[in-house]
């Protein structure tokens, strides 16, 4: 497995990689985005108890589990950056830590205009919606000590620090509903993995949802990937092979593996 | 389809402000994010131009020189 992963360590061999699965993260993240919007605005019943207002569910659920699902993968890029001190990873704790900030914040807005029809109010001190706002502070913490060193190594460093010890928290948001009494509801789809039950949530409901949750596991990954390309770029922007890249207007380097 | 109208559908049953600012945001945020990666990739384009452009003039300095 080494021999096979390390060639990836070099710049140019991720960025061609890079190119070669985007369009398979950013098409399927296009379409399943448009399915998932209408099935879920449109055609999906509305809830017995909370009419309409629920649709808010199928950005609120994707956002809050990808939020969480981004956050482990730059906490693993940092891992791999420490112990193996490449630099590749570094700059993936960088691509992915705005996109998982954006998640985080989408699903603490959408929490919030949700709640206020629903509970009555914008924002509770509940464990999960103040463990969730934790986690945005951890993204911004991350992007912000990356660039807080005169040396971006130093800060690359740091920040990959900070990114796994800020793991601690995705377990403390994934349970805060069972461990503590929030006003939050508990699970409805991920006890699925968490708690082998099924999901509780009708069928009609959860099928546009799922479609959504991939989506935006399409349009997320298609964001880190682009990102990540730029950084590969920015960084390398003297050698020949990102020059070649940035004169021939981005067709494939696809001799770089 | 859930709704009658065009009117209904902006309605959300009462609901409009709520659904449609959650929609919105989501897709703003994730809009802003992709035009950003575009337009960075277009500032690196030029930054290449630039360096490209720098080393013919220093190479031809020198041959002149």
């Amino acid at each position: 497995m080494w021999r096979w992963l390390h060639p990836y360590a070099k710049s140019e061999a991720t960025f061609a990689l890079n190119q070669k699965i985007l369009p398979w993260f950013l098409i399927p993240g296009l379409l399943l985005t448009a399915v998932g919007l209408v099935w879920g605005l449109a055609y999906a019943p509305p809830d017995y108890q909370q009419g309409e207002s629920y649709r808010i569910i199928f950005v609120h659920v994707p956002a809050a589990i990808w939020s969480m699902g981004f956050y482990v993968s730059m906490a693993i890029a940092g891992l791999i950056a420490l112990v193996w001190q490449i630099r590749t990873a570094e700059l993936a704790v960088l691509a992915i830590a705005p996109v998982g900030a954006a998640l985080t914040f989408i699903s603490l807005f959408t929490g919030a205009v949700w709640g206020q029809p629903m509970w009555g109010t914008w924002w509770v001190w509940d464990a999960r919606l103040t463990s969730q706002l934790i986690l945005l502070f951890l993204y911004l913490g991350v992007m912000a000590l990356y660039v807080a060193f005169e040396d971006e190594r130093a800060g690359g460093k740091a920040a990959s620090i900070l990114a796994l010890v800020g793991v601690i928290n995705i377990p403390i948001i994934h349970y805060s509903v069972y461990w503590w009494n929030t006003l939050h509801q508990q699970s409805t789809i991920t006890k699925v993995i968490t708690r082998f039950e099924s999901p509780s949530i009708a069928p009609e409901m959860l099928w546009p949802l799922v479609v959504n949750i991939f989506a935006f596991m399409g349009l997320a990954a298609a964001l880190v990937i682009m990102r990540l390309n730029n950084e590969l770029l920015r960084r390398e922007i003297h050698r020949p092979w990102a020059q070649k890249v940035l004169n021939s207007g981005d067709k494939e380097n696809s001799n770089a593996v | 389809m859930q709704f009658d109208s065009w009117s209904a559908f902006i309605a959300m049953g009462g609901y409009g402000v709520y659904v449609w600012s959650a929609f919105f945001v989501t897709f703003f945020c994730i809009g802003l994010l992709a035009l950003e990666a575009v337009w960075r990739r277009t500032k690196l384009r030029d930054e290449a131009k630039k360096q490209q452009a720098r080393q013919q003039r220093i190479e031809k300095a020198k041959r002149e020189s």
